[in-house]
């Protein structure tokens, strides 16, 4: 058994700031992720960081815009926090080298994005993301952190109380994947789970294959409520082919979108008179998927970006990164020709229920970027909000779990205060299914927390790697049975067909049916590989399974709320209906069941009240 | 518990060794840049015309790819061998679509590493027709069949496609590879300003993405596993050249750098730049270096 004061499990943006603010806490922390930190996600990061830095900008208003593009669905203290931490984490990734894109007199430079009211995206080039990731992880290797690359960790080690909230995570199980060895990781501070978003739950995605949402799934089966999970980003410009991201910055610079008739939709067809191409991401993803529905589309299936009117030099100087993407895979020329674009799953916005100081309702369990919910993007986040969110909560997370007082945290979590119960009606029973044959479900969806029992830290951690060996065990003793991707395929192909931009009752009642089916023949997964080392067959197996309960969480939020709020569009339910929606969707895993509750949400910041307005574009 | 693979030639280990004079100016460098473009150019026409020819002959063709395969652990798979694999074409499909696709349906055991799909985490350089290449951004239609993919050549192989990458990772952390200003500015909210030139001139050596395809290609790289290595000595360039670090640290930069093992057993045979999936002129960063630190050392005579 391995053991530190922090164990961060994941090593993009949010966990790396985590590890180096627990080490500066004097804390010792190890990393444990599946990818080697620089393979994480956060290097695909395209656009920008925002932060409000320059005279005539200020923290205020970029909390103003964020929770206006949030639909007034973050929370007040969440999000102020994100925007007053910014400037001066943004600062510190400069103070530590990392080559931002400069203006004339030397400082860093800022663009305008989506959604906001001043230019104060910073950014370098349209590689944003692969050079904070590495200035990071060179922050890293300075500081002699400790990491345990390619190791997956595939479960917690929390303790069984029968209310969340009395729980205490001591630490997780990793699988080595180079070896096949099973170790507990015991943290005597904290575990922070940092492991980004659940993108491969839909087919048609600018995530990264290794995003399965591992984190969510975890701390969801562990009791931790996963909060506004139906809130999931598409992004207006993916290469059709691939889901390859186009940048925001694209249209940040000046972008135009076009359909197939050569007309400017966005302002042609009055889907955002005010904003044109910069409105807000759900706005154009729809505006784009109308287009495409209307028959005027390309192919039946994209629009057109085109950016050629912008110059090569400044191409070249701000967008050089889209050059190569659109060439490498689409085969265009982007200097010579419009790119094809479509939208395409991004990001989720939900995620496991934190308060802003990273910290979830069990002791000891913590969660910070794409993976947790504080939450700062409500039902739909802003260009450029994505990157300040790792860095300030990676931080907060990692120095409150070694020891640092950050004051209490405003936002409750786990079903304490105020909270309703919710109910949905479902076309069939979601949750764990009885296990075959009456045995013991070692493989399927077992609940948790069941047999961990109390004692100290280091027997829950034994106790949890004898049960995660049994589960591996099985999976790797049957011979016969269905494989993982065929599984995987299935659903991520309902996803994107029925919880997609669009999304109607019927189809999300087809979706959870196709993944209560799933749910069935999962039952029956079994690794072909025999082999221990490197057995990507197993990993991607235990990954699936994340998949599916994310999916399912997805859908399940998505039928529950009936009205159309942020990036959730309902066919049925055409408004805003803030009297009864002004709060958010929060699931429990109850003994192998979702439980449905709500939470109000807080619009009482420090100073101000933000009041809901209608968004007009 | 593991091999080496069968040593293939290179394309790039059959290029002429040209000497670069040490105070050369660029100018060579950037001609070779441009011929590669227009190389590039030439390729991607040549590509549409094939495209073009293919979706003539319908879409239901395959393409054939002989995969190298070895586990140590598993009976029969103990000997290293090729795997024959035919899957069907869709335009646009890359060498790593291939592979994905050979895996889900054929073969699960098929492993190897991947996971942004879109040139950036770095993770699935291989040996592509002899010649190392990101799975990802390598479009089937541009190679000849059969298409045979192999781990990267000079590294351990752990199975499969997948090499042990610990040599690599411990040669980027060997130049003390992280920022460090002489002092920051004051004020936490105060930039350390650089110059718009200066971040130019760092720019490209930002870009590396750790696949390892330089130093797989590197013949002295795999003559002697002291040697630093391109990706190394370009990641040391990235600091050395930023002017927001101070003449002393660029010293002890240059320091590590002149070392036995350092800029010096570089032969200048391109071979790096040519495979760098990111463009980078590595080649010309540690010429750049070579001559920084002559420049250094005489000011000591």
């Amino acid at each position: 058994m391995y053991e530190h004061d922090v164990i961060v499990v994941g090593a993009g943006g949010a966990g790396l700031r985590a590890a180096i603010a627990a080490q500066e806490e004097g804390a010792d922390v190890a990393i444990v992720s599946k990818l080697h930190p620089v393979r994480s996600h956060t290097g695909a990061a395209e656009g920008g960081i925002n932060a409000a830095l320059r005279e005539g900008d200020s923290w205020e208003d970029h909390a103003y815009d964020t929770m206006k593009g949030s639909d007034y669905l973050g929370d007040a203290p969440a999000i102020e926090t994100l925007c007053k931490d910014s400037p001066k984490e943004v600062i510190q990734l400069e103070h530590w080298g990392m080559a931002f894109s400069r203006e004339e007199d030397g400082r860093v430079s800022q663009r305008p994005f989506g959604g906001l009211s001043f230019p104060r995206t910073t950014y370098a080039g349209a590689e944003t993301g692969h050079q904070l990731l590495h200035t990071m992880y060179e922050q890293l290797v300075k500081r002699g952190i400790t990491v345990y690359d390619e190791w997956y960790v595939s479960d917690l080690a929390v303790t069984d109380e029968e209310r969340p909230e009395d729980r205490t995570c001591h630490g997780v199980v990793a699988y080595d994947i180079q070896s096949g060895e099973l170790s507990g990781f015991r943290a005597t501070d904290g575990v922070i789970l940092a492991t980004g978003g659940p993108g491969q739950v839909f087919d048609h995605t600018t995530n990264a294959v290794s995003n399965t949402g591992d984190g969510v799934a975890m701390a969801y089966r562990a009791g931790v409520p996963i909060e506004d999970m139906e809130f999931i980003q598409f992004h207006p410009t993916s290469l059709p082919s691939t889901g390859v991201l186009i940048s925001e910055g694209v249209r940040g610079e000046g972008g135009i979108l076009y359909n197939s008739e050569g007309e400017r939709f966005m302002f042609e067809y009055g889907y955002a008179s005010n904003d044109g191409e910069l409105a807000s991401r759900d706005v154009v993803a729809r505006a784009e998927l109308s287009e495409v529905g209307e028959g005027r589309g390309i192919d039946d299936e994209y629009v057109h970006l085109d950016m050629r009117h912008l110059g090569e030099e400044r191409i070249l100087d701000r967008l050089e990164n889209i050059l190569h993407l659109a060439k490498d895979f689409e085969g265009v020329d982007g200097l010579e020709e419009p790119m094809p674009v479509k939208p395409g799953q991004h990001y989720a916005m939900g995620g496991i229920e934190t308060d802003e100081n990273g910290e979830t309702c069990v002791g000891g369990l913590y969660a910070a970027g794409e993976c947790a919910c504080a939450s700062v993007h409500g039902s739909n986040r802003l260009g450029g909000n994505a990157l300040p969110e790792l860095i300030v909560f990676g931080k907060r997370a990692g120095a409150h779990a070694a020891g640092k007082d950050l004051g209490t945290a405003e936002i409750e979590t786990g079903q304490r205060g105020e909270y309703e119960l919710g109910e949905v009606d479902t076309p069939v029973q979601p949750g764990e299914v009885e296990p075959a044959g009456g045995e013991g479900d070692a493989v399927a969806d077992g609940g948790v927390a069941a047999e961990t029992g109390s004692g100290d830290g280091h027997d829950i951690v034994e106790r949890a790697v004898t049960r995660e060996r049994e589960r591996v065990q099985s999976l790797m003793e049957k011979d016969d049975g269905v494989q993982h991707a065929e599984i995987r395929s299935d659903v991520q192909e309902s996803m994107t067909e029925h919880v997609n931009v669009f999304r109607e009752e019927e189809g999300l009642k087809r979706a959870l049916e196709d993944i209560a089916e799933a749910r069935e023949r999962y039952r029956d997964v079994f690794v072909k590989d025999p082999s221990r080392t490197f057995n990507t067959d197993l990993i991607q197996t235990l990954e699936t399974r994340n998949i599916l309960d994310l999916a399912e969480a997805i859908t399940l939020g998505a039928l529950a709320r009936d009205e159309f709020r942020g990036a959730h569009w309902r066919k049925e339910h055409q408004e805003r209906r803030d009297e009864e929606w002004l709060k958010h969707t929060m699931l429990s895993w109850n003994d192998g069941t979702p439980e449905l509750w709500y939470r109000p949400v807080i619009l009482e910041g420090e100073d101000k009240e933000y009041e809901p307005k209608i968004r007009s574009y | 518990m593991s091999t080496q693979v069968p040593e293939t030639e290179t394309e790039t280990e059959t290029e002429a060794e040209t000497e670069v004079e040490h105070d050369e100016p660029l100018a060579p460098a950037q001609e070779e840049r441009m011929r590669k473009k227009a190389e590039a150019r030439a390729d991607r026409e040549e590509r549409a015309r094939r495209e073009a020819a293919e979706r003539a002959e319908g879409d239901d063709d395959t393409y054939h790819l002989k995969v190298f395969r070895f586990d140590p652990e598993v009976e029969g798979k103990q000997e290293p061998r090729f795997d024959d694999f035919h899957v069907p074409y869709e335009k646009g499909m890359t060498v790593l679509d291939a592979l994905i696709y050979a895996r889900d349906t054929f073969d699960s055991s098929l492993t190897f590493r991947h996971s942004c799909r879109q040139a950036i985490c770095g993770s699935d350089a291989l040996f592509v027709n002899g010649r190392q290449r990101l799975g990802c951004k390598t479009q089937l239609s541009d190679l000849d069949q059969p298409v045979r993919v192999e781990p990267l050549p000079h590294a351990e192989v752990e199975k499969d496609l997948v090499v042990d990458m610990d040599h690599f990772y411990d040669q980027m952390e060997a130049v003390e590879p992280y920022f460090d200003a002489d002092e920051l500015p004051d004020g936490e909210l105060e930039e350390q300003r650089q110059t718009r030139e200066n971040r130019e001139k760092v720019k490209m050596s930002t870009r590396c993405i750790w696949c390892g395809a330089c130093m797989s290609s590197c013949n002295i790289a795999a003559g002697t596993n002291e040697y630093l290595g391109p990706a190394a000595i370009n990641k040391a360039y990235r600091f050395a050249m930023d002017e927001r670090e101070g003449e002393d640290r660029k010293q002890h930069r240059l320091n590590i750098l002149e070392q036995e093992n350092g800029v010096w057993r570089c032969q200048t045979q391109f071979s790096c730049t040519e495979v760098c999936p990111k463009d980078i002129p590595l080649t010309e960063h540690i010429q750049e270096l070579k001559r920084e630190a002559v420049k250094s050392n005489l000011k000591f005579w």
